[in-house]
């Protein structure tokens, strides 16, 4: 088996390992979908979809089957060209990301050094493609969520990096699995508790990042109807919509890698060694980020939204100052070797 | 140079906030509002012409297609202005249900503006929570009536028929519905009509306090409402704001206290006021407003149970006959078909009647010529003003502020466009 695989070309073998990386990961987002309905379907005292399969598990193949064969309505006035590229653009990063995604313990499409970097790049570059497709359709509401998500981006971009820039120092590696691998320990040695703010802040900033609820300004469904895809229908409604719910998988796991420790066990990995399910593994990794996805649905079904406004003044006048400040502290604890986290 | 001018915004009328058939014209600097032009009429079904061409008793059904969120206050309204003109006075127990029946509509009419509003604002599960409430009051109105909203309960002279002393009960189980869910469904069902209204009333005040959990202190929420769409109490009163609109203002204005009508006189309940004249304010006093009506509810529950008595006058040049007494009497069958058939006609002459509604003032003002029709009725509805002063509320506020401002002001396109 093994030498049948080293006996592939290695664009073969990488095009298998990506395959095997998107496609749960596709199945994953239609399935995120039907989770959002039903968990905010109970939240609401409703039941959510239940007619199509056992307990409307078979919904999201429906949907996509609709969405796959409804007409592609171009507006006569639209710019053709970016009204097409403009899903692909959104997509496109949210997927590209999961190259450096580490699953377990060397587990990793592309090991590259620069991970963060490269995750940090790719996820500003999805907000393009809302950009283009606000200006590309031609329609004054689509134009409102392109600005409102420009502004918003400026004001979350900075405070997410600085929150990264946090985890950098911590961890001294811009490596992911270098980062999970410096929080070995337990629960209580992993970046979250050290980076409480900016953990806090990086969490917020991911939701704002995704365009969810509370701050769904780009969309803001009663406001500017669906703001910048509010021309799109049938399979460009739906990339947008697989971007988004990709992007709130990738942040809910990025947020696990980075702060909660990845895929190591909660116990002291000496109690653990060798146990099953106990000992460290991507299943930690699944579940943690099982947790953040469930945060975003619980978030949705609870706050109102905030005015675009507002949501600037949280990034500029409450997010960067708390990272700049704590960007400071983390960086005297690590060149003071503060116990307990960086006496080594 | 390039040119810079405002855009304009054609917000509805298919737009999800615009509350039915809003057309707002928007001139926009960026996203601040210079302008908001709201146009009306898309619903307009000549409610008052038609009446023109009936028999009185014939409209009260238009009534409960104006405004159709608070449907037997509207009824009310329209009754009580005939009844002026025929110079009658409804018996007490009538006067009662009615009022009973009014707070049911205004504690339905108010969960519809609250899940409304805050469906607008972004939080969407108040919205399926004030629903959970609706249902049961609408079951009381199906009980009374056999229609959950144009009920047609109020009559010139009392009200239809008296307080069923069963409550209807769902039945049957079903692949969606265990046994268990109907029998649970079924648990405040099992007695009389009041029994039901008496067991909600209870359970409502626990319900008011969960949406205002999630709502009164939350800090987007009071970021989004407090400070947004200000009316000072001078211009309130300037602009004929009446109602929640006006009380929220900070001018203690209510019909139900200052020109007492139905059992109002006789019941216990306090008229909230705001400070600020902001959406915020609004929202408190509405709120407070269902408290209130729960307890004028109670009230009324308490009275019906040990106070029983005729529901309506005993004249049958008014109010129609038994059924039963038709079978047998000439007479009765005679008022029968000549009050189906022509009516009745009341003296000649001009009145204005008035009620609290959930959303302000309600008055019609009716012209007899001393036919079985009325020569002209005019509905004074409250929203009407409220929509008309939008445009100075709105101004140099956001776009996402409008939305919250539209659903403060509790419009409902029926009453609005009649």
């Amino acid at each position: 088996m093994i030498e049948l695989w080293n006996a592939l070309p290695v664009v073969i073998q990488i095009l298998l390992k990506i395959t095997a990386i998107l496609l749960p990961l596709l199945a994953l987002v239609a399935y995120y979908t039907y989770a959002e309905r039903k968990v905010i379907g109970y939240m609401q005292i409703r039941v959510g979809p239940n007619r199509v399969g056992w307990r409307g598990l078979l919904q999201p193949i429906a949907d996509a089957v609709k969405l796959m064969m409804k007409e592609i309505v171009i507006p006569t006035k639209a710019d053709k060209t970016l009204f097409l590229m403009a899903p692909m653009i959104a997509i496109a990063p949210a997927m590209a990301a999961w190259a450096v995604f580490p699953f377990d313990e060397g587990l990793v499409l592309s090991d590259i050094n620069a991970g963060l970097l490269y995750v940090l790049a790719l996820s500003s570059l999805g907000v393009y493609g809302i950009i283009i497709a606000g200006w590309a359709s031609n329609s004054r509401y689509a134009l409102l969520g392109s600005m409102r998500s420009a502004a918003q981006i400026v004001s979350y971009e900075i405070a997410m990096g600085f929150a990264l820039v946090g985890v950098l120092v911590a961890a001294g590696s811009l490596n992911l699995g270098d980062i999970v691998d410096a929080q070995r320990g337990s629960a209580l040695t992993w970046f979250w508790l050290p980076l409480l703010p900016l953990f806090g802040v990086y969490l917020i900033s991911g939701v704002a990042e995704t365009n969810r609820a509370p701050f769904d300004v780009a969309e803001g469904e009663s406001e500017i109807v669906a703001g910048f895809h509010v021309e799109y229908s049938g399979m460009g409604f739906a990339v947008f919509f697989l971007a988004e719910y990709a992007n709130m998988i990738l942040i809910s796991a990025l947020t696990a890698l980075l702060f909660m420790g990845g895929w190591l066990s909660p116990l002291p990995h000496a109690w653990v060694e060798g146990t099953w399910l106990l000992d460290d593994g991507f299943h930690w990794l699944l579940l943690k980020t099982f947790f953040f996805m469930f945060l975003f649905l619980w978030l949705r079904a609870t706050f109102p939204r905030y005015r675009y406004d507002q949501i600037m003044r949280l990034g500029w006048k409450v997010f960067i100052p708390i990272t700049i400040v704590w960007i400071l502290v983390v960086a005297l604890a690590v060149v003071y070797r503060l116990p307990p986290w960086w006496s080594a | 140079m390039p040119e810079i001018r405002n855009y304009t915004l054609n917000f509805g009328p298919q737009h999800p906030s615009a509350h039915g058939v809003l057309r707002l014209v928007l001139e926009l600097d960026g996203e601040v509002i210079e302008r908001a032009d709201p146009h009306v009429g898309l619903l307009h079904r000549a409610t008052e012409k038609l009446a023109e061409y009936k028999p009185y008793n014939q409209s009260i059904g238009y009534m409960d297609r104006l405004d159709y969120v608070s449907m037997m206050c509207n009824e009310h309204g329209y009754v009580r202005a005939i009844e002026k003109l025929l110079g009658v006075e409804p018996p007490v127990r009538a006067q009662y249900i009615r009022t009973l029946f009014d707070e049911i509509t205004r504690i339905l009419n108010h969960l519809m503006w609250l899940a409304a509003h805050a469906l607008d604002i972004g939080a969407m599960s108040v919205f399926l929570y004030c629903f959970r409430e609706r249902e049961d009051l609408m079951d009381c109105y199906e009980a009374v009536s056999g229609a959950r909203m144009h009920a047609t309960y109020y009559r010139p002279g009392g009200v239809h028929r008296d307080l069923p002393d069963r409550m209807p009960q769902y039945q049957g189980s079903s692949k969606w519905h265990s046994e268990r869910t109907i029998a649970k469904r079924n648990g405040a069902r099992q007695g009389s009509l009041l029994d039901f209204i008496e067991d909600f009333t209870e359970r409502f005040p626990t319900h008011v306090d969960e949406y205002e959990t999630l709502l009164t202190d939350n800090r987007i929420w009071k970021q989004r409402t407090v400070d947004i769409g200000v009316v000072s109490p001078e211009r309130a009163t300037q602009l004929g704001f009446t109602g929640p609109m006006l009380r929220g203002s900070g001018i203690a204005w209510d019909l139900r206290k200052k020109q007492p009508y139905a059992a109002y006189d006789k019941v216990d309940f306090d008229i909230p006021v705001g400070v600020n004249g902001d959406c915020y304010d609004r929202y408190l006093v509405r709120m407070e407003e269902m408290r209130q009506s729960n307890r004028i509810i109670k009230h009324c529950v308490d009275w019906l149970r040990v106070n029983p008595g005729p529901v309506s006058i005993d004249d049958h040049k008014i109010v129609p006959p038994k059924r039963a007494e038709m079978k047998g009497d000439m007479e009765a069958l005679i008022h029968h078909f000549k009050l189906f058939t022509e009516g009745y006609c009341p003296p000649a002459g001009e009145v204005y009647a008035a009620v609290e509604a959930p959303k302000g003032e309600f008055g019609c003002f009716i012209v007899s010529d001393g036919a079985n029709k009325p020569y002209r009725l005019k509905v004074r509805a409250p929203g009407f003003p409220h929509l008309a002063a939008l445009d100075e509320m709105s101004r140099g506020h956001m776009l996402a502020d409008v939305v919250a401002i539209i659903g403060t002001l509790d419009i409902v396109f029926g009453e609005i466009d009649r």
